[in-house]
């Protein structure tokens, strides 16, 4: 899903200190917890479902009413989903996809944001548009000339046809170059101008260090979005090689007609998105809210 | 778009530390043709796996095309076949009705959210971060396990139903139901994000604007009316603008409901252009017919995207 264009200019709040009645009138009442916690509830309840059905033999998922606790059948399931499908080789697969990705989208991105926040040339907003421009294009429908060349080029089946056309995203370019426009202060760069640094050289001591809060919330959210990528990797990508997402596929066409060893490998392909989002949910999502703002 | 214009550092400052004019040169070659050095790398991407695929498409389209063997010219007919092909325009009505179905709510529920985030309280990451969860989920992940709850003889959402008396659901072989389950896949997917999006803009609206209203004796409803909501427009229009592009290319979730095959079910019952486009393509190997699907997929979300805005705009005014 490319959820990345344009976004919407808004300025930063002007926190006003808030008086006596204002913050009265700001805190959220007993009804917004209520509704917040149902909500909660609703987002958070397949999760807990994928849990059980993936601890129980299928048999019991059948009852009525099905079980609502996790049983003890996890391994068991796990197992199978493994045997069914090479998961382990997804996740590799998957790790390495994203990895490259992502270190590839972070470096890139990071290094045009710069050019368009804080160097002049000639072109310079008529580039910048068009690479906004480009975020307006669904990726998913240039697919077949995309399948005839990685073909062409002997790649369909691999990784790499996977990665390629990752290795760089419009958003990330978008991202760091209003990250910079705020964070990179102009005294720097005439400082080492004056010093005689050469523009790679400025960016690499100076850029880079001051761009990396920014590098990694990009960095987050590429790997995620690497992670998930669905259409272009089902259709270049078989069985035998697959991605998390290819396998989870193949698991769910009818391969295996048990329902808790479905479960099983859903939660093993998305455990360790589960796991990054305990860790960093914080971070994840005031990334989003600055991406949002900042444009 | 602003395109922020700080002024830039160094400006025709002749460079010191540049000793002997040989380097003063190499220099200034370096400083003037770095910054597209830099630009590059995008630009030239884009143009081999972005908008090459896509412009050959249009061509593609204008072929009987199938992998190993060559192109042949054939002009309009698939745009032919396509525009007399009921299957397409199945396909096209239930791009739209689950678009619609997805959409409306999930924008609608993303507002609320937003307004209840925005309040000052206890607990504010829990809840943000479990907004946001579904949005990390992978659509296959949430198709299968959603594909269970939906499931007529076990699912849950059945049992659910059956203990406040209503009878078992064949979700997945109605048509209405099979949208429905698939328009609650992506609404659970998406709203939380679009929650997040409305909530940047709304702690960007200035609190002077809610003490100005409030002095003025508005009530909450009149300040969400009069203030949020005018104050939102932008990024309402960005949300609409992103969901509807989304929608026309709706894949996974209906493939992995219809248990990875891209029919739709047994009547198409759901369908959509992008399960329409795979399975001209990689089910029954024509190239050619599913790049036409994908170019007047194209046209589509072009003139879609043109006329919310158009809609957008003039609600502004």
């Amino acid at each position: 899903m490319t959820a990345t264009l344009e976004r919407p200019p808004v300025t930063p709040a002007t926190r006003v200190p808030a008086r006596g009645r204002l913050r009265r009138n700001d805190s959220a009442g007993p009804l917004t917890y209520v509704l917040l916690c149902v909500t909660a509830f609703v987002f958070l309840v397949p999760f807990y479902y994928m849990v059980v059905a993936a601890s129980r033999p299928m048999a019991e998922m059948n009852r009525t009413p099905p079980p609502l606790t996790p049983g003890p059948d996890l391994w068991s399931n796990i197992a199978k989903a493994v045997e069914s499908q090479d998961i382990g080789l997804a996740l590799l697969n998957s790790t390495i996809v994203s990895g490259v990705v992502t270190a590839s989208t972070v470096l890139l991105c990071t290094l045009a944001g710069f050019a368009f926040a804080k160097l002049r040339f000639r072109g310079r907003s008529a580039l910048f548009a068009v690479a906004l421009g480009t975020m307006m294009i669904p990726p998913s429908l240039g697919v077949v000339p995309l399948y005839a060349l990685m073909a062409n080029l002997g790649l369909a089946g691999e990784l790499s046809s996977v990665i390629l056309p990752s290795l760089v995203a419009a958003f990330g370019v978008f991202f760091m170059r209003q990250y910079l426009v705020q964070a990179l202060p102009d005294e720097l760069l005439d400082a080492a101008r004056v010093d005689g640094a050469t523009s790679l050289r400025t960016f690499v001591s100076i850029v880079l260090p001051i761009a990396r809060p920014g590098m990694a919330v990009l960095a987050m959210l590429t790997f995620m979005t690497a992670w998930n990528d669905f259409f272009w990797p089902v259709i270049t990508l078989n069985s035998t090689n697959p991605t998390v997402q290819v396998a989870l596929n193949n698991l769910g066409s009818g391969y295996v007609p048990d329902t808790s060893v479905i479960m099983a490998g859903t939660l093993v392909g998305t455990l360790p998105v589960i796991v990054v989002f305990l860790l960093l949910g914080r971070q994840i999502v005031g990334g989003i809210i600055a991406g949002a703002v900042k444009g | 778009m602003p395109t922020v214009q700080r002024p830039v550092p160094g400006e025709r400052t002749a460079p010191p530390g540049a000793g002997t004019p040989w380097r003063a040169r190499l220099f200034r070659v370096e400083e003037r043709s770095a910054p597209y050095a830099y630009v590059a790398p995008f630009f030239l991407l884009f143009a081999a796996f972005g908008l090459f695929p896509l412009v050959h498409t249009a061509w593609i389209s204008l072929h009987s095309y199938r992998l190993g063997s060559e192109m042949e010219w054939l002009g309009l007919e698939n745009y032919a076949w396509l525009l007399s092909n009921p299957a397409f325009y199945n396909a096209l009505w239930k791009t739209f009705t689950i678009g619609v179905l997805s959409t409306v709510p999930q924008l609608a529920l993303a507002l609320g959210l937003a307004h209840l985030l925005h309040y000052r309280m206890r607990g504010r990451t829990f809840f943000r971060v479990s907004m946001i969860m579904p949005y990390a989920t992978s659509v296959a992940a949430a198709a299968l396990v959603f594909a269970q709850l939906f499931g007529r003889d076990a699912g849950a959402v059945n049992w659910l139903l059956g203990i406040v008396g209503v009878d078992a659901v064949d979700w997945r072989n109605g048509d209405w139901t099979a949208q429905l389950a698939i328009s609650v896949i992506v609404i659970w997917r998406w709203t939380g994000y679009n929650a997040l999006i409305y909530l940047a803009g709304m702690q960007s609206i200035s609190q002077d604007l809610y003490e100005a209203a409030a002095l003025d004796g508005a009530s909450r409803w009149q300040q969400f009316r009069h203030v949020t909501l005018p104050g939102l427009r932008p990024t309402i229009l960005f949300t609409v603008v992103v969901s509807t592009i989304g929608a026309s290319q709706l894949f996974g979730e209906p493939l992995i409901f219809g248990g990875g095959k891209p029919d739709g079910g047994a009547l198409g019952q759901y369908q959509t252009l992008g399960l329409f486009m795979y399975q001209q393509g990689w089910t029954y190997g024509s190239l050619g017919r599913a790049a036409t699907v994908a170019w007047v997929t194209f046209l589509l979300i072009i003139v879609l995207v043109l006329v919310n805005t158009r809609i957008a705009k003039r609600r502004a005014t």
